[in-house]
């Protein structure tokens, strides 16, 4: 699943994903309940109208629903014009289906014409949001990978690493190599179209890189605990997710310390999720840097992009610990 | 600090490389400007200590250091009889340098290039020493301690100590749990700099929030004869009881301790 498929304009929605499905319901119940409300404002009947309304419109958008997941697949392997076509057909079905079998059943009241227009109505109007969503949030990727330059690496951390490079260059210039080479590697990665979620593998050898020339500036001051025995390697991420976390607790956690401090990185899959934690030592009162939210906010925004409400970080602070909490659905390239 | 003598530098930074690449740029230096390396020190508490150990003309300072920063460690080093002068070193800190060049105060950026060292290096002789204000202007926040010079020695007080300072004549007087120390500053300006830390209960008397105890009614009468019959602060750690100005009552509402 690539990220153009909910992102850019001119793409149907996922409509596998959680987030989409609910946005769905609330604009429909929405609808309805506008329309009620164009029949009359008191309680009592509105409650009816209401009601009537819903006794017709549930069953076709729950059928809906489960049809446009049962065909995500196939919808989006057409053209979007042709996905359209087709996405108006089976609404078209689905409400004249209703309308029989309403009638058939409990003699429900409403002329077969009024179903098609409610259907067609809200398809239109469904259609139209998430094509205007998808513009809005377009955007915001590139932003993003400019972005991505700005608030991934700290220019503080590129002119310390490179300073400590130069101080490697008299004495051991086998290292001094060595670290050089993993900072290209990192900068080819940051580099990158990021806009593909990515192997988990990927980010974990990026995350090391990074640590690797961290430690060789901090020493024995940053210690670092990885615990990811048994994590699948297919699990696919958003790229660039470990790696500016990381970052933010070696500078908020481990830089404003004089003696040495822990960073745990814990990542477990459960069933199709994927759970990643991460720990660093915290005191608000040593960090005079209060840092901007830039690569906490760079990271919920694409979460959300490709995973909408299914992916979440939370991050918490006690203790004298800081946690950084994300929970994202289990993705592997395997279709 | 005569001409015909070797300059004496110190290296204060808290990442050994950065350590170790000054070292050998020093070297590259003094092939062209006599100059001595007195000593290392991996943090400002530590580079402190060796300069009341020995001189130093000159000081290469890390901004970015844990516990206290290196702006912070210009502002004590001031309190010493001859201060040594100050070049600052820093990857990126573009608050700090902006403020350089405002005030005019030498700073060298990461990765350093030698010909910019021995630049600064021969000027650092002639260089106008730092001014507390302008020190004080620089930094963002208060400091994390308090320094007071003690027969020609630096006294570092964690702020976090300080029960309350007390305007007395000339000086201030700084009360920890276990002592007091004398220092040369105004009360006024401490208020500022420490804002929120410290709570104004007397016209010459800020106590720390974090050291009240409680409030006590009557007991305490201050030279002026205020505080009869009204609040005194009670505070933790020691027996002393401060009285609360008729002015300054309101805080006892605020604080809501009362004993």
């Amino acid at each position: 699943m690539s990220i153009n498929q909910n992102a850019n304009a001119g793409a149907l929605p996922n409509f596998r994903n959680l987030g989409i499905v609910l946005r769905i319901l609330v604009i429909v119940d929405g609808i309805c309940l506008a329309a009620a409300l164009l029949e009359t404002s008191e309680p009592l009947p509105l409650m009816e109208a209401l009601v009537e309304m819903s006794a017709q419109a549930q069953p076709i958008l729950l059928l809906s629903l489960l049809l446009l997941a049962a065909f995500n697949d196939l919808l989006h392997r057409l053209s979007y014009r042709s996905a359209i076509v087709a996405l108006v057909a089976i609404e078209f079905a689905v409400a004249t289906a209703m309308f029989f079998l309403g009638h058939h059943l409990f003699n429900a009241a409403g002329t077969l014409e009024r179903y098609w227009l409610f259907t067609l109505l809200t398809t239109g109007v469904l259609v139209g949001y998430f094509e205007l969503r998808g513009r809005a949030l377009s955007p915001a990727l590139t932003e993003a990978r400019l972005q991505a330059l700005q608030a991934r690496i700290r220019p503080h951390f590129l002119f310390n690493s490179i300073n400590a490079v130069l101080s490697l260059m008299r004495q051991d210039p086998r290292r001094a190599e060595q670290v050089i080479e993993d900072l290209a590697e990192m900068f080819r990665v940051l580099m990158a179209d990021n806009r593909q979620l990515a192997p988990f593998s990927q980010e974990i050898a990026l995350a090391k890189q990074y640590l690797n020339i961290e430690q060789l500036r901090l020493g024995e001051r940053l210690q670092v605990e990885w615990d990811i025995e048994g994590f699948p390697d297919d699990a696919l991420v958003p790229p660039l997710v470990l790696q500016p976390l990381l970052e933010n607790a070696v500078y908020h956690g481990i830089e404003p310390r004089v003696e040495a401090g822990v960073i745990t990185i814990q990542l477990r899959c459960e069933r199709d999720r994927v759970r990643v934690v991460l720990r660093n030592p915290y005191r608000p009162e040593n960090d005079h840097h209060t840092g901007n939210h830039m690569a906490l906010a760079n990271i919920r925004e694409r979460l959300a992009l490709h995973f909408d409400a299914e992916a979440s970080i939370k991050t918490s602070a006690a203790k004298g610990s800081y946690e950084v909490h994300i929970v994202m659905p289990y993705i592997t390239g395997r279709a | 600090m005569s001409d015909g003598q070797a300059l004496r530098v110190l290296v204060v930074d808290d990442e050994a490389p950065a350590r170790n690449r000054l070292r050998d740029l020093l070297g590259d230096c003094a092939l062209k400007l006599p100059l001595e390396i007195v000593g290392e020190a991996e943090n400002g508490r530590r580079a402190l200590d060796l300069l009341q150990e020995r001189k130093a003309d000159v000081v290469l300072l890390d901004i970015r250091m844990p516990e206290i920063d290196g702006i912070e460690v210009a502002q004590h080093l001031q309190k010493l009889e001859h201060p040594p002068a100050v070049i600052f070193t820093t990857a990126y800190d573009a608050y700090a340098l902006k403020a350089f060049e405002v005030h005019a105060i030498d700073y060298l950026l990461k990765p350093i290039r030698v010909a910019r060292l021995l630049d600064a290096l021969s000027r650092a002789r002639a260089m106008a020493p730092l001014g507390a204000d302008v020190l004080n202007e620089i930094r963002r926040d208060g400091r994390s301690h308090l320094s007071v010079n003690e027969r020609g020695r630096i006294h570092l007080i964690p702020l976090a100590e300080v029960l309350f300072l007390k305007a007395e004549l000339k000086y201030v007087t700084v009360r920890t749990a276990e002592r007091e120390f004398l220092l040369e500053e105004s009360l006024a300006k401490l208020e500022q700099e420490f804002l929120g830390r410290f709570v104004r209960i007397h016209r010459n008397c800020l106590v720390a929030k974090d050291a009240i105890r409680g409030f006590e009614r009557g007991a305490v009468v201050d030279a002026d004869g205020e505080g009869e019959g009204g609040w005194a602060v009670v505070l933790n750690h020691v027996n002393e009881k401060l009285p609360v100005s008729r002015r300054q009552q309101h805080i006892v509402r605020e604080f809501g301790r009362i004993l």
